[in-house]
């Protein structure tokens, strides 16, 4: 009970220190910050979807920026179509890449190991090619949407603030599901899965329709990520889904920790103000952020929240 | 006979003639880029096979090569050159990365693998932008493939797409010959079904491995030396090129090299087919303007779909290796 409590205070922490983002930004006339932060937070989201079925699962998912691209594209084409309501746009969103997770765990769940990797990488490239050839969205270029989802005067995501606190609520809120799903029974036979899948098979569990709802889950969640990124930029181009999309964020999730759920928040973070600075210092930043992931991927097994707390016998 | 009659009679036969034309040139554009990622295949699954470590990688070896045989063959005006100095650059390149990284990656488990490779591509990414700046390399057909060749009559084909062609079949027939002719062959045979064994057996299983890896290499190398000409040598160049070449390998089977033969010949055939006449196919059944958006998204999905399709079928791939 006392590690549960850790953990939502740590949580509340997090949160708390996000919440005073904007007022110190404010106070030191840095609106920058407001809208990284808020991109932080969505890949926070991101990277939380991909770690449910990542650390807890065990699936090694290489094409999650799909889901997001999926969810911003439902967005942008509603809009492009004249519909602005924001409960169609997130409920739009939310759909489309659950249907899409749907059909691509269909087949890729049907095997594993490193076929699992090439495969869901695959679908992923599909999805971007698919993007591409969107000529009447914009096809390579990409589809500018007019005004963000209307909730008709609940909240104004046009104000940067307040779209700061909506994606912070949606957090809050997929951390908080995130922490019940993984101490409820589903996540506990999940957690199974990933240690023993033959076992459980064995012990009678329906094991594939368990990792099939994890991944449309995590597909689902991705994509309403995919919504808020939507909004926050005001456009989307096929190059959200892009290959290395699905790398960075399987990156976040193992530089703040696999297998729990504020890691893949603070590696959000860490990835993209390292990127913020780096780029800022150089344009070639990319040479020196590459050997870092080696190193980190080689070196640090639990990723910071193992530099954080007591350590834990290693899985996965 | 009606004068007029007669000379639709031959058009409609030259039109027949036309349409048989087209269709010999994109199932030779489709094997042309099918011997393509048969070589970047054979080298992945082999490495995969062998030392069961995946390399997202192996794609900056294709452009390493691509890279230095622009570069060479500009300096030089020499193709041959550019063609030994880039073999040489992605055999040292790829010896160097073996010995550095990769023999603490076998170890490692899969998600390990694809995420410290994957930090790779982003250095080799920005290194050739720092080395050769951000622009496009140009690099021209080498004079003595220049031209075109008539595969029949009144249908010239590119000498230098024939010539890929030729290289592919060729590597593939050495390839299998090296395998299974030869004791490196017997050697890597034995590997990929018991490492331990061949270890205990007094093989230097560490030198074997680095053997393997420079072959790998050497492969992706020849791949993109003979892609310079046709697509752009540019950063990232490798990407799409090593997703293909994972389609293939999925479809082919995991670690076997026929499989990636067979799948590599295919999926080349299915995508250049797919990208000429799917959009005509579908014009026969939908409006015009459905088919001109549908049919380039369909064209570019084709190779998935295929995948998806095969997997349904035989979830290990057409030729599963037996043994493992």
């Amino acid at each position: 009970m006392r590690a549960i409590d850790a953990r939502g205070i740590a949580a509340l922490v997090c949160l708390t220190a996000l919440a005073l983002v904007p007022v110190i930004a404010a106070a030191a006339d840095a609106p920058f910050y407001v809208g990284l932060f808020a991109r932080v937070m969505i890949f926070a989201i991101a990277a939380l979807s991909l770690d449910l079925i990542l650390g807890y699962g065990g699936l090694v998912s290489f094409g999650h920026a799909a889901y997001l691209g999926i969810g911003a594209y439902a967005v942008a084409i509603l809009s492009f179509h004249g519909v602005t309501n924001g409960f169609v746009h997130f409920a739009a969103a939310l759909a489309a890449a659950a249907v899409a997770a749907l059909v691509i765990g269909i087949v890729s769940l049907r095997t594993s190991g490193v076929y699992f990797i090439m495969i869901t990488l695959a679908f992923g490239q599909m999805v971007y090619y698919l993007g591409i050839s969107l000529n009447q969205y914009g096809g390579d270029d990409g589809l500018s949407i007019g005004r963000p989802s209307d909730f008709g005067g609940l909240v104004d995501l046009a104000d940067p603030t307040i779209l700061y606190y909506f994606v912070l609520a949606c957090l809050a809120l997929f951390l908080c599901l995130g922490g019940r799903a993984v101490r409820s029974r589903f996540g506990v036979l999940l957690q199974g899965v990933r240690s023993n899948e033959r076992r459980m098979v064995a012990l009678g569990f329906p094991v594939f329709r368990y990792k099939l709802a994890a991944f449309v889950i995590a597909g689902a969640v991705c994509g309403v990520a995919g919504a808020l990124f939507a909004n926050l930029t005001l456009f989307v181009s096929p190059g959200i889904m892009h290959w290395t999309r699905s790398g960075e964020i399987m990156m976040m999730v193992i530089l703040g920790g696999i297998g729990t759920l504020l890691g893949p928040v603070l590696g959000a973070a860490v990835y993209l103000l390292l990127e913020s600075v780096l780029s800022r210092w150089s344009e070639h930043w990319q040479a020196i952020l590459g050997p870092l992931l080696i190193i980190v991927v080689l070196f640090s097994k639990s990723g910071l929240m193992g530099l954080i707390r007591a350590p834990r016998p290693p899985h996965g | 006979m009606d004068p007029g009659l007669r000379r639709d009679d031959n058009g409609v036969a030259a039109g027949r003639a036309i349409a048989m034309i087209y269709v010999i040139e994109q199932v030779l554009n489709g094997a042309q880029f099918g011997v393509m990622l048969f070589l970047m295949a054979a080298g992945l699954t082999l490495i995969f096979g062998i030392m069961n470590v995946i390399n997202l990688a192996h794609g900056s070896l294709y452009m390493v090569g691509a890279y230095v045989a622009a570069a060479v063959f500009g300096a030089t005006g020499s193709f041959l050159i550019g063609l030994a100095a880039a073999l040489a650059a992605a055999i040292v390149v790829g010896i160097a990365l073996e010995v550095t990284l990769f023999r603490t990656l076998y170890a490692r488990d899969h998600l390990d693998q694809v995420l410290a490779t994957f930090g790779l591509i982003l250095f080799f990414n920005e290194i050739v932008r720092i080395l050769f700046g951000a622009t496009a390399l140009y690099m021209r057909v080498p004079d003595f493939l220049n031209g075109r060749v008539e595969i029949l009559p009144g249908a010239p084909y590119p000498t230098y797409r024939l010539a890929i062609i030729a290289v592919g079949l060729a590597v593939a027939l050495l390839l299998y010959l090296l395998i299974a002719r030869t004791r490196i062959g017997m050697l890597i045979r034995a590997g990929a079904s018991n490492r331990v064994m061949l270890g205990a057996l007094g093989v230097n299983v560490t030198l074997l491995y680095t053997a393997v890896f420079a072959l790998g290499a050497a492969l992706a190398a020849l791949a993109g030396v003979m892609a310079g000409p046709i697509f752009t040598v540019e950063s990232g160049m490798g990407e799409s090129v090593l997703i293909s070449a994972f389609v293939v390998i999925v479809i082919g089977g995991i670690g076997s090299i026929r499989g990636a033969f067979v799948a590599a010949l295919l999926v080349g055939i299915v995508d250049a087919t797919g990208r000429a006449y799917l959009r005509p196919l579908l014009a026969l059944f939908t409006s015009r303007a459905a088919a001109d958006s549908a049919g380039p998204a369909l064209a570019s999905m084709l190779i998935y779909i295929l995948m998806a399709a095969v997997l349904f079928v035989r979830p290990q791939g057409l030729f599963p290796p037996r043994g493992r």
